[in-house]
């Protein structure tokens, strides 16, 4: 069992859970992921390692709640628990030796960008971030980025910095600072935004993906993705690939497989789901 | 009941026939397909074994259990001593019983079977699993003392189960890491509730949690741990992670919504319970017609497994005929009972989809028979221009499975034949001292009995290399 320490609310819909998981802490580098399982029948759900801490055994985990089985994980109160983790899972993150790393975070996936942007900034790169959302309170982890480099923020609403897409300050960055390598993570058009625009400039762009998985060690090889020419796993081969040879549409649509079923797992068998977006109240 | 039958009354009896659900039923549920000899019909059929004085059927037990001992106890009426006999050859009867195929194993060399039908080993071993498992408190675990020495098994399917089940009784400290969240392997993730429940799976292995054996799951070694520090926290490794890497066609649309492979899609129903979603919450494609591509075992548990999740249609595609065709006899009858089609002689080309990228066919070509390939089966070939289209809106690939490289890619010194499976020696044994493995990791795909085999004789070589190794003080 894994005993939830911390939770907090990042944005309407993203939740950070702070819980126990030692072995894992210890080990784990940047970029890669854990399966968790709440218990009793509930799914294993392929989370990022947003960030760990040794000494106090202990792994951060940012859920967006989406479906059924995350809605019930961000449900989770500190003391609470999830039963099953396992991990740390996939290859870490390919980094560079020296140079600029832009990090580009789109919702949730800037706390998947987080831990990326910190490995690189302890080794001594030079890290931007342009992290994004829908509006002001969609902006997550500004602040633990800021201690990293310069963030760039945008909004679509431009209620907060920019107003705009990631990829128009992703493009005037690289058209005035450049880049050496670029990191993004986020909303598959997001990444698929971002690679399209790398691509002619011929600079790294590494994308970190999450397709619909089951055992995240290789056996069921529902998490295939076209790389190049090539049929990958991004469970053991992943989650990050060349964002340049990833065919996006061809996840975006496997993504799309259980879209039915998450409806119909909406609405719970015992009459309206209780289970909502938002916190409740802290006890 | 005494053995006071004479050998011509023995061979007057008939083989009893296993009761079974009824095959219109049960396409439509996962309950057990086989319900089990009731106390008479078991008695009957154990009256039949002739104790031959050279027993051929122990040698093609690939875990030698002694049949015709077990069989003899039952006629004397101490199934207790018939439980005890057959658990201190067998860690695993109840899943054995269900599962292996016995017509070309044990009872295939059944001298009872040179004239009429061999003794229904199989069915007589699962009566006396079940009554063990019912009666655990009346049932005495020998257990060798302490030797002090601790030894990891990595993977807690048959093999596994099988080596800690051997290892603990002889006395040594053992820990099981499995990588999912239940103990098993292919007994929970892979094979159906309809032919082997997982009720019995989870009483197996309490028993052997009863003797000692720990169980740790959610630890993926080649992760979590590496095969070094394991081999620095124990006295040995017995490495029998399976193999779990999916292999696909290779052709085009393989990658379209309603293609999954068999291990996936078995994996979402056993293991998940997609079967009873919404109760649980992992989905499964159900589809109206489901197309099962292989001809083995797997093929059967998929297509089987369709049937009953509701498919209209369930059908197997498979390259050669019915006679070639790998699955045990019983599965290839019992799928045929259930209204399974099969498309014999056809392969695979193309999966084709509509305009949503979701599944909508199968393109293939019709095959004829060549000259005998290296399994010394005959080698399908394609006819050319012999294309048809089979409708269907899922596709399960069940053509096999190769080793999975998570572990093994983390430790380059381990020796591996070229196809990525571990290299053993006859004991067993990896090209890495104290490390030995077993079961599918190093055959390639097999069955559970020659994994647990593999578990068998790996704990036995395990033993006789501790016992030669000095004692040293081990860090954890």
């Amino acid at each position: 069992m894994h005993r939830v320490v911390q939770r907090r609310q990042l944005s309407p819909n993203v939740t950070l859970l702070e819980v126990e998981a030692a072995r894992i802490a210890q080990i784990r580098r940047p970029g890669q992921f854990v399966i968790v399982r709440l218990g009793g029948n509930a799914e294993r759900i392929p989370l990022t390692i947003a960030d760990a801490n040794p000494a106090e055994g202990t792994i951060t985990l940012v859920i967006q709640a989406v479906g059924k089985s995350t809605r019930e994980l961000v449900a989770l109160q500190p003391g609470q628990a999830i039963q099953d983790i396992a991990g740390p899972l996939g290859h870490p993150t390919e980094q560079i030796d020296s140079g600029h790393a832009v990090c580009v975070g789109g919702g949730v996936g800037t706390a998947v960008v987080h831990p990326i942007a910190q490995g690189l900034h302890h080794k001594g790169l030079k890290v931007t971030s342009i992290i994004g959302g829908r509006s002001r309170e969609w902006v997550i982890f500004e602040q633990e980025l800021r201690a990293l480099g310069d963030v760039l923020v945008c909004t679509d609403d431009g209620s907060y910095g920019r107003k705009g897409f990631v990829t128009d300050a992703l493009k005037d960055l690289l058209s005035t600072a450049g880049a050496d390598i670029v990191y993004a993570v986020g909303p598959v058009p997001m990444m698929r935004a971002v690679a399209t625009l790398t691509r002619p400039l011929k600079v790294r762009t590494i994308v970190s993906l999450n397709p619909v998985m089951v055992d995240g060690t290789g056996m069921c090889g529902g998490c295939r993705v076209s790389v190049g020419a090539e049929t990958r796993f991004a469970c053991v081969d992943g989650p990050e690939f060349d964002g340049h040879l990833v065919d996006f549409d061809e996840l975006m649509d496997r993504l799309g497989t259980y879209r039915e079923f998450e409806q119909r797992a909406a609405q719970c068998p015992d009459g309206p789901c209780r289970i909502g977006l938002t916190a409740p109240a802290a006890t | 009941m005494s053995s006071s039958l004479s050998p011509r009354e023995r061979m007057k009896l008939d083989r009893q026939k296993m009761p079974e659900q009824d095959p219109a039923a049960r396409a439509r549920n996962f309950a057990e397909v086989n319900l089990g000899f009731p106390e008479q019909m078991a008695l009957i059929e154990a009256e039949r074994c002739l104790q031959c004085k050279d027993p051929r059927c122990i040698k093609g037990c690939p875990v030698n259990v002694k049949i015709p001992r077990f069989i003899e106890l039952m006629t004397e009426g101490n199934i207790a001593a018939a439980a005890q006999s057959l658990l201190g050859d067998n860690s695993l009867p109840g899943v054995t019983g269900r599962v292996c195929p016995q017509e070309t194993q044990c009872e295939i060399e059944c001298i009872r079977g040179n004239k009429g039908m061999p003794v229904g080993i199989g069915y007589l071993e699962r009566y006396v699993a079940d009554w063990a498992r019912n009666h655990r408190d009346q049932l005495a675990t020998t257990k060798a003392p302490p030797t002090g020495r601790r030894v990891v098994v990595v993977g807690s399917g048959p093999s596994g189960l099988t080596a800690a089940g051997e290892l603990v009784r002889l006395g040594h400290d053992v820990t099981i890491y499995e990588a999912l969240h239940k103990p098993g392997g292919v007994l929970v993730y892979g094979i159906p509730e309809f032919r082997l429940p997982k009720k019995i799976v989870e009483q197996e292995v309490e028993r052997l949690q009863a003797d000692g054996v720990k169980i740790e799951c959610n630890v993926v070694v080649g992760r979590t741990y590496a095969l070094q520090e394991l081999r620095e926290q124990f006295d040995a490794v017995f490495i029998a992670n399976g193999a779990g890497l999916p292999v696909f066609m290779n052709v085009p649309g393989e990658n379209l919504k309603g293609v999954y492979s068999a291990n996936e899609y078995l994996t979402r129903v056993n293991l998940m319970a997609a079967y009873e979603f919404p109760r649980a919450d992992t989905p499964v494609l159900v589809g109206r017609r489901v197309a099962v591509v292989g001809g083995g075992n797997v093929a059967m548990d998929a297509v089987r497994t369709a049937r009953r999740l509701g498919a209209e249609q369930a059908l197997i595609i498979y390259r050669r005929t019915k006679a070639e065709m790998p699955a045990r006899v019983e599965e290839i009858h019992h799928a045929e009972e259930e209204g399974i089609h099969f498309e014999f002689l056809t392969a695979p080309v193309e999966v084709l989809g509509n305009e949503k990228r979701w599944v909508r066919g199968l393109k293939c070509v019709r095959m004829k028979l060549g000259e005998p390939d290296a399994s010394g089966r005959a080698r399908p070939e394609p006819i050319p221009g012999a294309e048809l289209i089979v409708d269907c809106d899922v596709v399960v690939v069940a053509i096999g499975t190769r080793a999975n490289p998570l572990l093994t890619s983390t430790c380059p010194d381990l020796k591996l034949n070229p196809h990525g499976n571990i290299v053993v020696d006859e004991q067993g044994m990896t090209s890495l001292p104290g490390v030995f493995a077993g079961g599918d990791i190093v055959r390639g795909a097999a069955t559970v009995i020659l994994a647990m085999g593999d578990g068998k004789r790996a704990a036995r070589a395990i033993d006789a290399w501790l016992a030669a190794k000095p004692h040293a003080t081990t860090s954890a």
